[in-house]
């Protein structure tokens, strides 16, 4: 029998304020516990919430990313629940009037290999609403300490339809997710840090079924990796189940890292009962289309459309704007890149000095990950003016590497450094060069080289450049060594 | 309007309270006729009318993201029933709620 | 007895300025009063006297400094114990906040501070405001100074009995369904309950979020419009204060002249109300009609559905609003709790007194999954209702005039049945189902000698005509010139 998974994620999303949700209580990651706190976040006796501008601002942006429907007007309900993390035992959040409605967001499949654009299509939300986070809870042996500077952070719950079938369109659909709301600078989406969290809804049903399957909630997925292997666990232990007749009930799993198994956590039997009801403290807010059109001028365009526009209008490959374009900082740090150089600029060598020689410095540190790219002392002009230098043929594209490690070290501009080592390229002089090209020929170890090159294979020369290269200290030009060595072989 | 008798442990249970036998007698008993006296509102015809959450319709009651000076850690946990390492204590807590 | 203690806020505000005498002195006359008759009266959970004669002292320098800064300073204030002080206890007389000590100050404590009020103990109430009577308390039940037997009224019985009993000139209560006006009436005072909005409610331990409010105790008119004046004004920390307009309440008292056009609702006069209230309240109708007042019967049909739309809106708040008080961060613990789940049901359940209980389970219950509809939403509309037959109402009239309470007040003990306890508030629920001002002034006594209530409604905001009417009442009688022998 053959089966088909359908999936639907619910993500959390902590928004990038710098104060909490409903009350002015400070909030950044990485605090010392309980020092991000005040008499709201505690919900001490008398204590009233009072809106943030920026979350209402921040998450209209997000539902205009994702083409959602914005309300006019909304409002916020209490969620009545119990809970050590939660200061309240009610959350504010958003019940019947949800900030967004409905919405789609842009995936990418898998190519054929990494060279080839994958399928693209959308995947189908069907809510984005605004809510507050709860605090942090420690367990030990025998108790659990709780910090609550997380709590009342905004947090914007994106629920999608069950519209994703296999572990790798989830895959896709956080990575989007992600690039869409780190380019919108919304919020930095960092899963182990707890500023993206993910929840998924899955069920299996044999094929040409209508009706879909039980559904399992699995929780406990810290990373976008780890989402696409929980996923792709429970597609499978949910199918053998079936095909070995055991009934899957409605639960909720725990996806466990280390032994990369899905475990039962609780039944969902006893559903619960919330008790939603309108916040009497807080008052709706209404979301005039002036307001709409305001906050749209400030989003960016979308990764994906960046990299069509930048295929087709600069002719880039694939290969490279799939590296530019998810990066939002990177892709306008090429853009800035490409308009400095006045045109005198190739698209694809500037775009190429970015993605193989920056990225690779930018790893290449001793600290654990990349260097950020606004910390690098290399800048868009940095680059424009290596790439022109090396086009109009000042300096060789060997010594244009050299040049490029050296300004990346030093962050002092390419021509100064050519100029204080005297890097440019020899030019006009063919003289001083034919005079290597004849020493290094007459060197007798090139002599079968040079006798193969005379019966007609060209290639064999090749053989010669490097010790030519070396005595011109990398300074000549290769397309000329070859022109005069032609001529000297005669 | 229902007028079923309160499924009263399953409403202590949500209140997270403990009742003794007699509070649950007690109560059920009162608020049954509470319950019945509240029953008048069926009279009432409220086809179309608007439900009221606040007293006055205000609307966009928002602040500007401008923090302000939190607690000190002492302040916050100076009527904490245990506390360790600047966190509150709790005994321990069972599977996700 | 120092005669200070018989003093109108007024008087000693005017006698301050005048260098007549000095706040340590107003104070200590206060403090000396309330240590001869506090054992039987039991209107405080705590006085911190040498607090408050340390900001009388701070007082008499400004003054002799020549920066008093208004009618308020030095002043004593009690307070409910429902708001909050900073480095003060806030029990709202429960079990539950016995030991709690507020880190911050309600938007009321920092205007009444700045304004130099000498902050005078914390009065007892119904625990978490629900109540009728005061005897809901943890602590000890607060007695009516007209008849030590019977009940102050409540939920800001202590706030009531206080200033009848002369410990403090004026007090500051809340009102979520009648808890000022009821007890005002009780303890022949005057208590107001101000328009939803106008005072903030930052710092007010919420009962029912859309129904508090703050409110000044007082025994003059003049003297409400005083303290009234002191406490309003729009706080960016509550989402539903109104950024209005404030009056000269006080300066109003004299300006406002009327005639006003009164409304009168049968459904207020009918069977359930003690005849001795009836007619001390139609004399007081005569009054108004002598003053030229047009007097006009109407009806406020929605009257009967207000205790039903309040017990089902109210309590499903309160249930809400009451889960913060659950053993963790501030709150009662539980002893012996075998897990997180278990310290919520034990510390609950020794925290709160029965009416709490009883409330959070029917608010619980009146929000439960498939009871949402027939019980909260239905009574949000009828909510909406009652509202629009208020302003359909005030299109036509000026105010409405009612009895405060049905009856006067009772004997400790007397009402066990919760139901008959609740119809107590039947005349002062709506106005706060609707948001409107109110105001309760003494209109005569019974002839067992216990205080009655007349209660002037208002349309928004209508606070200053609301006190102009009733202090044209009181300047006509001598009401507010008796004083309970303790
Ligand atoms: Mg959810
Ligand atoms: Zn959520």
């Amino acid at each position: 029998m053959e089966f088909k998974a359908d999936i639907g994620l619910e993500v959390h999303v902590q928004l990038k304020t710098r104060s909490k949700m409903f009350t002015r209580a400070p909030y950044y990651y990485g605090a010392e516990p309980n020092t991000l706190t005040d008499p709201v976040v505690l919900a001490l006796p008398g204590v009233l919430p009072v809106m943030n501008k920026e979350a209402v601002r921040k998450t209209v942006q997000l539902g205009l990313l994702c083409k959602c429907e914005i309300a006019e007007r909304c409002k916020w309900d209490r969620k009545n629940y119990f809970y050590p993390d939660s200061p309240k035992n009610y959350q504010l959040s958003q019940f019947d009037q949800p900030i967004c409605n409905g919405g789609e967001v842009e995936i990418e499949m898998l190519g054929a290999s990494r060279n080839v654009m994958g399928e693209h299509r959308m995947v189908q939300l069907t809510r984005i609403h605004l809510e507050e986070d709860v605090g942090k809870l420690t367990h030990f042996a025998n108790d659990s300490l709780v910090d609550y500077n997380r709590a009342g952070a905004p947090l914007c719950e994106i629920v999608t339809e069950p519209d994703m079938h296999n572990a790798d369109e989830v895959f896709a659909f956080l990575t989007a997710l992600r690039n869409n709301i780190v380019a919108a600078g919304l919020s930095d989406c960092d899963m182990e840090k707890g500023q993206m969290r993910c929840d998924a809804n899955i069920s299996v049903r044999p094929v040409g079924q209508e009706q879909l399957g039980t559904k399992v909630e699995l929780k406990n997925m810290n990373t976008i990796s780890g989402v696409r292997n929980a996923v792709a666990y429970e597609i499978k232990r949910q199918i053998h189940a079936v095909m070995s007749k055991e009934p899957i009930t409605q639960q909720t799993r725990r996806w466990d890292p280390v032994t990369q198994v899905t475990s039962k956590m609780r039944d969902k039997e006893e559903s619960h009962d919330y008790r939603y009801f309108p916040d009497p403290d807080l008052m709706p807010v209404a979301i005039s289309a002036e307001l709409k059109e305001e906050l749209g001028k400030d989003l960016p365009e979308l990764p994906f459309d960046r990299q069509r526009r930048y295929m087709a209008e600069l002719d880039l490959p694939y290969t490279i704007t799939s590296v530019l374009c998810p990066d939002r900082a990177l892709a306008e740090f090429f853009e800035e890149a490409l308009a400095a150089t006045k045109g005198k600029g190739e698209p694809k060598a500037v775009a190429n000095l970015i993605v193989n020689e920056l990225l690779r410095e930018l790893s290449s540190g001793e600290q654990e990950g990349s260097l950020p790219l606004a910390e690098s002392k290399v800048t868009p002009a940095h680059i424009a003016e290596l790439v022109v230098l090396t086009e109009e043929g000042v300096i060789t594209k060997q010594i244009g590497k050299e040049v490029f490690i050296e300004m990346y070290q030093s962050g002092k501009m390419p021509s100064a450094i050519v100029e204080e080592k005297g890097l440019q390229a020899e030019q006009g002089d063919d003289g001083e060069l034919e005079a290597i090209i004849r020493e290094v020929a007459a060197d007798p170890k090139h002599e079968k080289a040079i006798a193969q090159f005379k019966e007609g294979n060209k290639k064999a020369i090749n053989s010669l450049i490097g010790p030519i290269m070396k005595a011109t200290q990398g300074k000549a030009d290769p397309r000329k060594i070859m022109e005069l060595l032609a001529k000297v072989l005669g | 309007m229902p007028s079923d008798k309160i499924d009263i442990d399953y409403v202590a249970k949500l209140a997270r309270l403990d009742l003794s036998e007699e509070e649950k007698q007690t109560f059920t008993a009162q608020l049954g006729d509470i319950l019945g006296y509240v029953d008048k509102l069926s009279d009432v015809d409220v086809s179309g009318v608007e439900p009221m959450a606040h007293a006055f319709p205000l609307e966009n009651v928002l602040d500007e993201d401008e923090p302000r000076e939190p607690l000190t850690v002492v302040e916050a946990l100076r009527n904490a029933p245990a506390q360790r390492d600047n966190q509150i204590v709790v005994p321990k807590v069972v599977e996700d709620a | 007895m120092s005669d200070l203690i018989s003093k109108t806020a007024a008087k000693l505000s005017a006698m301050l300025a005048a260098g007549e005498v000095s706040s340590v002195e107003v104070t200590q006359a206060f403090i000396d009063r309330t240590e001869a008759v506090e054992e039987r009266v039991k209107a405080f959970n705590s006085c911190d006297k040498s607090w408050a004669l340390a900001q009388a002292e701070a007082s008499d320098k400004r003054r002799a400094a020549g920066q008093a800064s208004g009618p308020l300073d030095g002043i004593p204030v009690a307070l409910k114990d429902i708001i909050a002080v900073k480095d003060q206890p806030l029990t709202c007389s429960s079990r539950m906040l016995e030991n709690f000590v507020s880190p911050y100050d309600a938007h009321v404590t920092e205007l009444l501070k700045a304004q130099g009020a000498v902050l005078w103990g914390r009065l007892n109430m119904d625990e978490f405001a629900m109540g009728s009577s005061t005897e809901n308390s943890a602590f000890q039940t607060s007695r009516n100074p007209w008849n030590l037997d019977c009940v102050p009224g409540g939920s800001s019985g202590g706030s009531a009995a206080c200033v009848a009993a002369l410990e403090a000139p004026l007090s500051i209560g809340s009102d979520t369904g009648g808890s000022i006006r009821q007890p005002a009436a009780f303890c022949g005072v005057v208590g107001m309950k101000p328009t939803y909005g106008l005072v903030s409610r930052f710092g007010l331990v919420a009962f029912a979020s859309s129904l508090d409010q703050f409110g000044p105790f007082s025994r003059t008119v003049e003297d409400a419009a005083m303290l009234l004046q002191g406490i309003v004004g729009h706080d960016d920390r509550d989402s539903t204060s109104f950024k209005a307009e404030v009056p000269d309440y006080r300066a109003a008292l004299t300006q406002k002249q009327g005639p006003w056009k009164i409304g009168v609702p049968s459904e207020y006069f009918a069977k359930g109300l003690d005849p001795e209230i009836k007619a001390a309240v139609e004399d007081a109708i005569k009054f108004y009609e002598s003053e030229g007042c047009a007097i006009e019967e109407i009806s406020l049909k929605m009257t009967e559905y207000a205790l039903p739309v309040y017990y089902i809106l109210a309590t499903a708040e309160a249930s809400s609003n009451l889960g913060r008080y659950d053993g963790i961060r501030y709150t009662h613990r539980a002893k012996n709790a075998e897990d997180a789940i278990d310290l919520y049901y034990k510390s609950r359940a020794e925290g709160f007194g029965p009416e709490v209980k009883r409330r959070i389970i029917l608010g619980t219950y009146v929000l439960s999954s498939g009871y949402y509809d027939a019980y909260y939403l239905r009574a949000q509309k009828v909510r909406t209702l009652i509202r629009e037959e208020f302003m359909q109402v005030f299109q036509n009239v000026d105010a409405i005039l009612t009895p405060t309470t049905p009856t006067p007040s009772f004997k400790r003990g007397e009402k066990a049945d919760p139901l008959s306890m609740y119809l107590n508030d039947i005349y002062t629920i709506n106005v706060n189902l609707a948001g409107l001002p109110a105001i309760s002034v003494p209109c005569g006594f019974t002839s067992s000698k216990l205080p009655i209530g007349l209660q002037l409604i208002g349309k928004p905001f209508a606070e200053a005509d609301m006190l102009a009417m009733a202090h044209r009442y009181e300047q006509a009688h001598t009401w507010k010139d008796a004083v309970a022998a303790l």
